[in-house]
C-alpha cells in the first residue's frame, strides 16, 4: 500500500517537472496556411493560436494518449490521438474547407434578385417604388435591368426578344394568373399587387430552374413577406385614390393577419392633365386583401393571401377607318385570387413547401361604333363598321396544388423534387353586331414532375441539374424539358456562370381552340455570365443565345379571329447586356447604368417571314440615380430610359397571293423617358413618433418627349396612326401614413 | 495504516479539488490581465478567445471563460479590416454566449454580448443590415437593463450606438450623452461579483463623453 502512494507522489513529481513542446504548421487542403486556428489539448487548459504563417507552438504538461483538436472558423474540425511522452512532438496539419452559403458561389445566370439578405442580390426590396420609371408598378421597376423592353402600349414583361406571355409570375411559388389589370387597346395596365408585399424578388431572363415550367422567356419569383415587425395601420390618400389597412401581429410574435382596402379613381389626375383618350368611364378600382402568417415551431411558414377587385374603364378614341366615327371601348372585370402556402421542416433533414392557389376572373368588353354625338352607329352596312359593334365576356377559373420536397444531402448539396398541377377553364362569349354568339370553353389539366438537385463541389464550383416533365391535355402529350446552371468562383469577388435549359410552353388563350393538333412551342437557352460583386459595386454582363421552335402559327377562326393552326413558327433572339450598379464612387449616391443588345427575329402568327417583331428593339439602355439628403429628410430619384426605334408592320392579306404579307413598314422614333421623383419623409427620426408619413410626388416624362410606340393601320393600310402614351406627362403626388411603427430604420436601411 | 491511507486520499482530492478552482481562476486572471493587451490587433484578440474557449470547454460548467471567449471573438470582428470574415467571427461568437447562456440563464452581461454581437453582424454592411440587426442589438439591450438595473454596461452600449447614428435618425452626442451619464454613474455604483465577472467600459465611456463634448 506504501508503496502505490509513493508511486502516485513519484509520478506526480514527474508530471510537474516533464514539460514537451507540441508545434506544428496548420494548412488548408490547397497548402494555403491557416491563421487565427485554435489548437487545444482536449479536456485542458492547454494549446494555442496559430500565427500568420500558420504555425503554432504551445507547451503540456500532460501524458499519455491525448486527444488535440484543431478548429477554425469555416473549415472542418479535426481530432488527433497523440501520445504524449518524453519528446517534443511535431504535427502538421491540413483541414478541409466547409461549403458554406457564405463562401460558396451563387447559381446566377440569368437571374437578378431583389432581396433585403440574400447574397447576390442587386437591388433592394424598397428599390421596386424608388425607381421613378417604375410608376410604383412591381414590374415596371424590373424595364430599368438589363434583358427588358420599353414596350409602353402594353403591359408585361418582354424579355430577350421574347412576347409578355412568355414571362410568368409566381407568388410563394404558386402561378398568379391575371397578374395585370385586364388589357385595354394602346394602353400598358398596372401590376395588381402591392410592391411592399413582397420581401424578395428574382427577376429570371432565362435559365431558370425546372420548379417553373409554361414560360418560354422569363420568370419573375416573388416571395411574400413574413410577420410584420410591429402592429400597425397604414393610411395613403394620392392623386389617384385612398386606401388604408392594418397589419396586426400576435402578442406571442408568432402569429399574424392583416387586411387592406384601396379605392382608386382618376378623375382628379385626369381633368389635371389632358388624356388622348375620351374617358365616358374614368378608370375607377376597388380592391380588398386580407392575409394571415402562422410561424411554425420549426420556423416554417403557413402563409394566406387573398385579393379581390373590381373595376371599370371606358373610353372614346377616333375610329382609324373612318374620319368622323369613334370606338368606344370599356371593360368590367372582377377579379379574385386566394394562395396558401405551407413551408416547413418536416425532420430528417428534409423540407417541404406546399401550396394552393385558386383564382377567377371575369372581364365584360364592350366596343361600339359611335358618331360624332356620342351615339351608337347600327345602320351601316359596311361590314368593316359592322363587325365594331361588338362585346366579349371571358370567365376563367384556375387553380393550383404543387409540393417540392428538399432534402440537404451535405453542406450546400440537397436534391429536391416535386409536382405541380394546374387547372384552368375559360369559357368566352362573342356576341356580334346582329347578337349572333360565339361561345366556347377551353379546360387544361396540366400535370408537372420535375426533380432537380443542387450539387456543391467546393466553394468555388456549384451546378444545378434539373428536369421538368408536363402533360397538357390541350396538347395530349408530355415534354420534357433538361435545365442545367453551373457557377464557377474566379476570385473572392467575380465569378462566371453558364446556364442551359429548353423550356416548353402552350398557347395562350386568345389562340385557342386551335384548328388542328398542335405541340408544345419550346425555346431553348444558353447564358453565359460574368459578375464583379462587393458590397457597393456590382459588375455583370451576360451573353445569350435563345433559339425559339415550334412557335404557333395562326390562321383566321369562324368568327375573324386568329387561333393557332400549326407550330411551323421559329425564331431566335442573341446579344449582350450590361449592368453596373455603385454606391462608392459618388458619395451618398447611388445609380446604376443597364444596357442590352439584343439580335432577333421570328417568324410566329399571322408574320409572313422571319422579321424583327415589332415589341423588339435593338439598343435599350437605362440610367437610374438615388440621392437621400438627410439634413432635408429627402430623397431625390432619377431615371432616363432609352430604346432605338422598334420596327412596326401592316401585316394584311394578300388577296393576290393568296396570303399574309408586309403591306408597309417602318420604325418609330427611339425612345426617352426621363423621369424624376422626391421622397419626403418629415418625421424621419422623430423619437417616438406615432406617425410616419412619406410624401411622394413622380413625373414621368419630365421633358415632354415625343414617344411612338408602334403605328395602327386602318383596315384598307391607306392610314396610319402613332400608338402614344395617353398623356405627354403623368404627374403622381400621394401621402402615405402609417401608424404604430416607426418606420425609421427602413428610411435609414435604404438610405444611409 | 488504513487511517493514515484515508487520511492521505482526503487529504489528496481535497487539495485536487482547490488545486483546480485556483488553477481556474489563476487561469482567468492571466489571461484577463494579457485581455486588455491584445485589443490592438483581432488576432490577438482571437488567440486570447482561443485560450478563454479552452478553459472553458475543459472547465465545462463555468459561464465566465465562455462568455470571455465570446467577447474576445466579438471585439475581434469589430477590429477586423477584412469584411468577409465578420460573420464567421461574430457566429463563433454567438455559439459561445449560447454556452453561457445555458450555463447562467438570465444573465444581464450576455444579454449584453448578445448585442455586441448583432452591431458586429450589423456593421459588416449597415445600409441593408441596419433593420434587421439594429433592432435584435437594441433589443437585447432593453433585456439586459430589466435583467439588471444596476448594469453599467448597458447604458455604455446604448450611448455609443446613439452617437454614431445620424441626428436625423435620433442619435448623435446630445441624446447619446444622456445615456453615457447614466452609464457613469452606475458605473460608480457597481461592484463585480467576483474579480473574475465582467468590470470593462468605464474608460471607454469617459472616452466618448470626452468626444462629444
Amino acid at each position: 500500500m506504501k508503496q502505490l502512494l509513493i508511486t502516485v507522489l513519484t509520478l506526480g513529481f514527474f508530471n510537474a517537472s516533464g514539460q514537451v513542446k507540441i508545434s506544428g504548421k496548420i494548412s488548408d487542403n490547397k497548402n494555403k496556411s491557416l491563421s487565427g486556428a485554435s489548437i487545444s489539448l482536449k479536456n485542458t487548459y492547454d494549446g494555442g493560436t496559430s500565427d500568420s504563417t500558420g504555425g503554432y507552438f504551445f507547451i503540456t504538461n500532460e501524458k499519455g494518449l491525448q486527444q488535440l483538436e484543431f478548429s477554425i472558423t469555416g473549415y472542418n474540425s479535426l481530432l488527433q490521438n497523440i501520445n504524449i511522452g518524453l519528446d517534443a512532438i511535431t504535427l502538421n496539419i491540413s483541414l478541409k474547407e466547409q461549403i458554406t452559403e457564405l463562401k460558396a458561389v451563387v447559381i446566377s445566370a440569368g437571374a437578378f434578385e431583389a432581396s433585403d439578405k440574400n447574397k447576390g442580390a442587386v437591388l433592394s426590396s424598397l428599390d421596386i417604388v424608388t425607381t421613378p420609371s417604375a410608376n410604383g408598378d412591381l414590374t415596371s421597376a424590373f424595364k430599368s435591368l438589363p434583358g427588358t423592353q420599353q414596350v409602353g402600349e402594353s403591359e408585361g414583361l418582354f424579355v430577350r426578344g421574347g412576347t409578355a406571355t412568355e414571362s410568368k409570375i409566381y407568388m410563394d411559388g404558386n402561378l398568379v394568373n391575371n397578374f395585370f389589370f385586364t388589357s385595354t387597346p394602346g394602353i400598358a395596365t398596372r401590376g395588381r399587387f402591392n410592391p411592399f408585399l413582397f420581401k424578395g424578388t428574382i427577376f429570371s431572363t432565362g435559365g431558370y430552374s425546372a420548379l417553373y415550367g409554361q414560360a418560354l422567356s422569363s420568370a419573375l419569383i416573388l416571395e411574400s413577406n413574413d410577420l410584420p415587425e410591429k402592429t400597425q395601420a397604414d393610411i395613403s390618400f394620392s392623386v389617384v385614390g385612398a386606401g388604408g389597412g392594418i397589419q396586426h401581429l400576435a402578442k406571442d410574435k408568432k402569429s399574424s393577419w392583416g387586411v387592406s382596402y384601396n379605392y382608386a379613381n382618376l378623375w382628379l389626375a385626369f381633368n389635371a392633365i389632358k388624356q388622348k383618350q375620351d374617358y365616358f368611364q374614368i378608370p375607377v378600382a376597388h380592391q380588398g386583401d386580407a392575409n394571415f402568417r402562422i410561424k411554425t415551431k420549426n420556423g416554417g411558414f403557413l402563409k394566406y393571401y387573398g385579393y379581390l377587385s373590381s373595376n371599370r374603364v371606358g373610353f372614346r378614341t377616333s375610329d382609324i377607318d373612318s374620319i368622323t366615327l369613334k370606338n368606344a371601348f370599356s371593360i368590367n372585370n372582377i377579379n379574385t385570387y386566394q394562395n396558401l402556402n405551407y413551408k416547413d421542416r418536416i425532420g430528417g433533414g428534409w423540407k417541404i413547401n406546399t401550396g394552393i392557389s385558386f383564382s377567377t376572373n371575369k372581364d365584360d368588353l364592350k366596343n361600339e361604333l359611335q358618331d360624332e354625338g356620342n351615339k351608337k352607329v347600327t345602320n351601316s352596312n359596311e361590314p368593316l363598321y359592322q363587325f365594331k359593334n361588338f362585346s366579349l365576356t371571358n370567365l376563367a377559373k384556375y387553380a393550383q396544388a404543387r409540393f417540392v420536397l428538399e432534402k440537404r444531402i451535405k453542406g450546400l448539396t440537397a436534391i429536391r423534387f416535386g409536382s405541380d398541377y394546374f387547372y384552368s377553364n375559360e369559357q368566352s362569349i362573342y356576341t356580334l353586331y346582329n347578337g349572333a354568339k360565339f361561345a366556347d370553353k377551353i379546360t387544361d389539366h396540366l400535370y408537372a414532375g420535375f426533380a432537380e438537385t443542387d450539387i456543391y463541389l467546393t466553394n468555388n464550383l456549384a451546378a444545378k441539374v434539373g428536369t421538368r416533365a408536363e402533360h397538357s391535355n390541350i396538347i395530349d402529350r408530355w415534354n420534357i424539358a433538361p435545365r442545367v446552371s453551373l457557377a464557377y468562383k474566379l476570385a473572392d469577388n467575380s465569378q462566371a456562370s453558364f446556364a442551359y435549359g429548353i423550356f416548353y410552353q402552350n398557347p395562350e388563350r386568345r389562340l385557342l381552340p386551335a384548328t388542328n393538333g398542335i405541340d408544345y412551342s419550346k425555346a431553348t437557352h444558353y447564358i453565359f455570365q460574368y459578375t464583379r460583386q462587393t458590397k457597393d459595386f456590382t459588375f455583370r454582363t451576360e451573353l445569350f443565345y435563345k433559339k425559339y421552335d415550334d412557335l404557333y402559327k395562326t390562321g383566321r377562326g369562324n368568327n375573324g379571329n386568329f387561333l393557332a393552326v400549326n407550330n411551323d413558327g421559329f425564331g431566335e433572339a442573341k446579344g449582350i447586356e450590361l449592368f453596373w450598379r455603385d454606391k462608392k464612387t459618388i458619395k451618398n449616391v447611388d445609380y446604376w447604368f443597364s444596357y442590352s443588345y439584343l439580335d432577333t427575329k421570328r417568324d410566329f402568327l399571322n408574320y409572313p417571314k422571319a422579321i424583327q417583331p415589332s415589341f423588339a428593339a435593338k439598343h435599350t439602355a437605362a440610367f437610374v440615380f438615388k440621392r437621400f439628403v438627410l439634413p432635408w429628410k429627402t430623397g431625390f430619384n432619377f431615371s432616363y430610359n432609352f430604346a432605338t426605334g422598334r420596327p412596326y408592320y401592316n401585316i394584311a392579306f394578300d388577296t393576290t397571293l393568296g396570303k399574309f404579307a408586309i403591306a408597309d413598314e417602318g420604325r418609330t422614333i427611339s425612345f426617352n423617358n426621363v423621369s424624376f421623383s422626391v421622397n419626403y419623409l418629415p418625421n424621419l427620426g422623430k423619437k417616438d413618433a406615432k406617425t410616419f408619413a412619406v410624401w411622394v410626388l413622380g413625373i414621368n416624362n419630365v421633358l415632354g418627349q415625343e414617344q411612338i410606340f408602334n403605328y395602327n393601320y386602318s383596315n384598307n393600310g391607306a392610314r396610319k396612326e402613332a400608338v402614344t402614351p395617353p398623356s405627354k406627362r403623368f404627374v403622381f403626388i400621394g401621402c402615405f401614413l402609417s401608424f404604430g411603427a416607426d418606420r425609421t430604420q427602413d428610411a435609414i436601411n435604404n438610405n444611409l | 495504516m488504513k487511517k493514515l491511507m484515508f487520511f492521505s486520499f482526503v487529504w489528496m482530492i481535497s487539495f485536487a479539488s482547490f488545486a483546480q478552482s485556483e488553477k481556474f481562476s489563476a487561469a482567468m486572471k492571466k489571461n484577463l490581465e494579457a485581455m486588455d493587451a491584445s485589443f490592438k490587433s483581432s488576432t490577438d484578440l482571437i488567440s486570447m478567445a482561443n485560450n478563454f474557449e479552452r478553459i472553458a470547454n475543459a472547465e465545462k460548467n463555468q459561464w465566465l471563460p465562455y462568455y470571455y471567449a465570446a467577447f474576445c471573438q466579438v471585439n475581434g470582428g469589430f477590429i477586423e479590416q477584412d469584411k468577409s470574415k465578420v460573420d464567421g467571427i461574430a457566429d463563433k461568437a454567438s455559439t459561445l454566449i449560447a454556452k453561457a447562456d445555458l450555463l447562467s440563464p438570465n444573465n444581464s452581461e450576455i444579454s449584453c454580448l448578445k448585442s455586441m454581437i448583432a452591431s458586429c453582424h450589423m456593421m459588416v454592411d449597415p445600409m441593408q443590415r441596419w433593420q434587421e440587426y439594429g433592432a435584435e442589438s437594441s433589443s437585447n439591450l432593453d433585456v439586459a437593463i430589466a435583467q439588471d438595473p444596476t448594469n453599467p454596461r448597458p447604458y455604455y452600449l446604448k450611448g455609443q450606438s446613439l452617437k454614431y447614428t445620424p441626428e436625423q435618425f435620433g442619435g448623435g452626442c446630445k441624446t447619446a450623452k444622456v445615456a453615457l451619464q447614466t452609464s457613469l454613474d452606475k458605473f460608480t455604483a457597481f461592484k463585480p461579483a467576483s474579480e473574475l465577472n465582467p468590470n470593462w467600459g468605464k474608460p471607454q465611456v469617459e472616452n466618448l463623453m470626452k468626444e462629444c463634448k
